[in-house]
């Protein structure tokens, strides 16, 4: 810990703060120090510890067995299939019943003051375990719940993360200039084909920040799958926590949360995650 | 016709989000161990749920637990978070941007993966990887980047003269940032707080991963609950819990919200 300190400290040196530096020792950009130290020993080096566990055996040398066994198993191969189905069907359930409510939120005078808004964003505050627990007793209740444990797990998944996916889309339609549409409208482009090639266009990028907030979770979010499948339904995140606390091979479950780790990547890369950051952090 | 169809999609909306949450509230009346009709006609409205939450001493410290980690985790990860945001806000180089890349890492990645990456890093260090303070850290990493994104706005919204400006009258550096800098970004500050305590409160994953022997969260023993399932003693006392969280969190926004409206009206 006091290794990665000084490391930071002296990546720190008088070089781009020698401006600043003028008027006093003390410089604004000094300040993101501890949060950096912070980020360095618990973010980063842990990070580099899944790395290092992933390609190593439990006796510490260097193998690929991890993920060789990882991508020769029939049975965990099939569960990264089901939880990435489980995610999609989430993630595109979520945009289809989202969208609508953001718009006519944006749009209408029904949002007046920001009551809907609010309305709608409400269980964003509420523990997800007690939501889920809520959905589940309506479901015992309506007689759905163990009829089927796919549709369950769905149902349960989707409830939890629409307000993750209505936000941000709301976020984006409420920022968009208005007068585009009008334009597109006076052009004589039909209320179909503005909405197709104005509104949706402009607002991807809400989308997308929805999507990384449902996709990444619906994959990985084990309790839901747990409570709401019978225990019949296992996600890629369940495998690592039977990894970890089962069957305590942490080498074979690091390698997974690497493949985790790669699919994240690739999807920030795909949704431009890692561009774009002034509308993320509008949106959050 | 248009105004008909949003109203009534919306409508359904609504329902499909308080529907469970208002049969909650309602089966936290009825004394039963599963929730269902027959049970609701025969047993009747009671307040047992509520005396039996109560005279539960676990999960009354349970509740308290989950409080006062909740509020130590936000208090460091503001503290953490509004210093991180001023810092990479200023910092044009390397570090503030290593920073804000950093920060990205726990928004973005598998919770599952911070959680387990933590337990490594604790198991490496001090052998046993449960601890109150893995715990607090854990938490921590995963409120602190929410902070920075609140503070981040009122920053960029901020002119950035004001701070010159108090430089040039001769206030130090660390006093203009105490009083202009600190003062112009301080609903930003706030609602990081607010946000880091929600996403404590609502966590799992990461408590299910550090917290000690014997401690548990709201989170943690809700679910363990579930997972056990059927008709547990402890579970319809949990409505009665969730009930009592419900209608505390709608009157909160809903009061926050009715505030903020005063506030703009005057």
């Amino acid at each position: 810990m006091q290794n990665a300190n000084s490391k930071r400290v002296s990546c720190e040196p008088l070089g781009i703060g020698g401006q600043k530096a003028k008027f006093s020792p003390f410089s604004r950009k000094q300040l993101c120090i501890p949060y950096g130290v912070f980020l360095a020993c618990f973010v980063v080096i842990p990070l580099l510890l899944i790395v290092f566990y992933s390609f190593t055996d439990k006796n510490g040398n260097i193998s690929l067995d991890n993920f060789i066994r990882f991508f020769s198993s029939a049975t965990t191969l099939s569960t990264v299939i089901i939880s990435i189905l489980i995610a999609l069907a989430t993630t595109i359930i979520c945009i289809l019943l989202a969208y609508p409510v953001a718009y006519v939120l944006a749009n209408s005078k029904l949002n007046k003051g920001g009551t809907l808004l609010m309305l709608f964003i409400m269980p964003m505050w509420i523990n997800f375990v007690l939501r889920a627990m809520a959905m589940k007793d309506l479901l015992t209740l309506t007689g759905i719940f163990g009829v089927n444990n796919y549709l369950n797990v769905i149902i349960g998944m989707v409830y939890d993360y629409l307000p993750f996916m209505i936000l941000p889309i709301y976020t984006v339609l409420i920022k968009m200039d208005k007068s585009l549409i009008e334009a597109s409208q006076d052009l004589g482009a039909s209320p179909l084909k503005t909405f197709t090639k104005v509104t949706l266009p402009l607002s991807l990028s809400g989308i997308a920040s929805g999507v990384t907030m449902v996709f990444m979770p619906t994959m990985t979010c084990y309790v839901i799958s747990d409570t709401f499948g019978n225990g019949l339904i296992t996600i890629i995140g369940k495998l690592i926590d039977e990894q970890f606390t089962t069957f305590q091979n942490w080498n074979l479950g690091s390698a997974m949360a690497m493949v985790l780790l790669v699919i994240m990547l690739v999807s920030m890369w795909v949704t431009g995650g890692f561009k774009n950051q002034d509308e993320k952090e509008g949106s959050l | 016709m248009k105004k008909f169809l949003q109203i009534f999609y919306v409508a359904l909306m609504l329902l499909f989000i308080y529907a469970p949450i208002f049969t909650l509230v309602l089966y936290s009346f009825v004394d039963t161990p599963v929730v269902n009709i027959k049970d609701a006609l025969e047993i009747g409205f009671s307040f047992n749920l509520y005396q039996k939450l109560f005279n539960d001493a676990a999960l009354m410290k349970i509740v308290w637990d989950t409080l006062l980690l909740a509020l130590i985790v936000a208090i460091l990860a503001t503290l953490l978070g509004t210093l991180g945001a001023i810092g990479i806000y200023y910092s044009k180089g390397k570090l503030g941007k290593s920073v804000s890349v950093a920060s990205r890492i726990p928004v973005i990645n598998a919770e599952i993966v911070t959680a387990v990456a933590l337990v490594l890093l604790f198991a490496f260090i001090f052998t046993e990887s449960r601890s109150y303070f893995a715990m607090i850290v854990g938490h921590t990493v995963i409120t602190t980047p929410f902070v920075v994104l609140s503070v981040m706005p009122k920053l960029k919204q901020m002119d950035s003269n004001l701070y010159e400006a108090a430089l040039d009258l001769g206030a130090t550096p660390f006093k203009a940032l105490f009083k202009v800098v600190i003062p112009e970004i301080l609903p930003g500050i706030l609602s990081g707080f607010m946000m880091a305590i929600t996403l404590s409160l609502d966590d799992y994953i990461i408590s299910a991963y550090t917290k000690p022997a014997g401690f548990d969260t709201i989170s943690t023993y809700v679910y363990g609950a579930m997972a056990k399932s059927n008709a547990n003693s402890s579970l319809p006392a949990l409505r009665a819990l969730s009930a009592i969280i419900f209608v505390v969190i709608i009157l909160v926004v809903v009061i926050k919200n009715l505030v903020a409206r005063k506030k703009e009206v005057n």
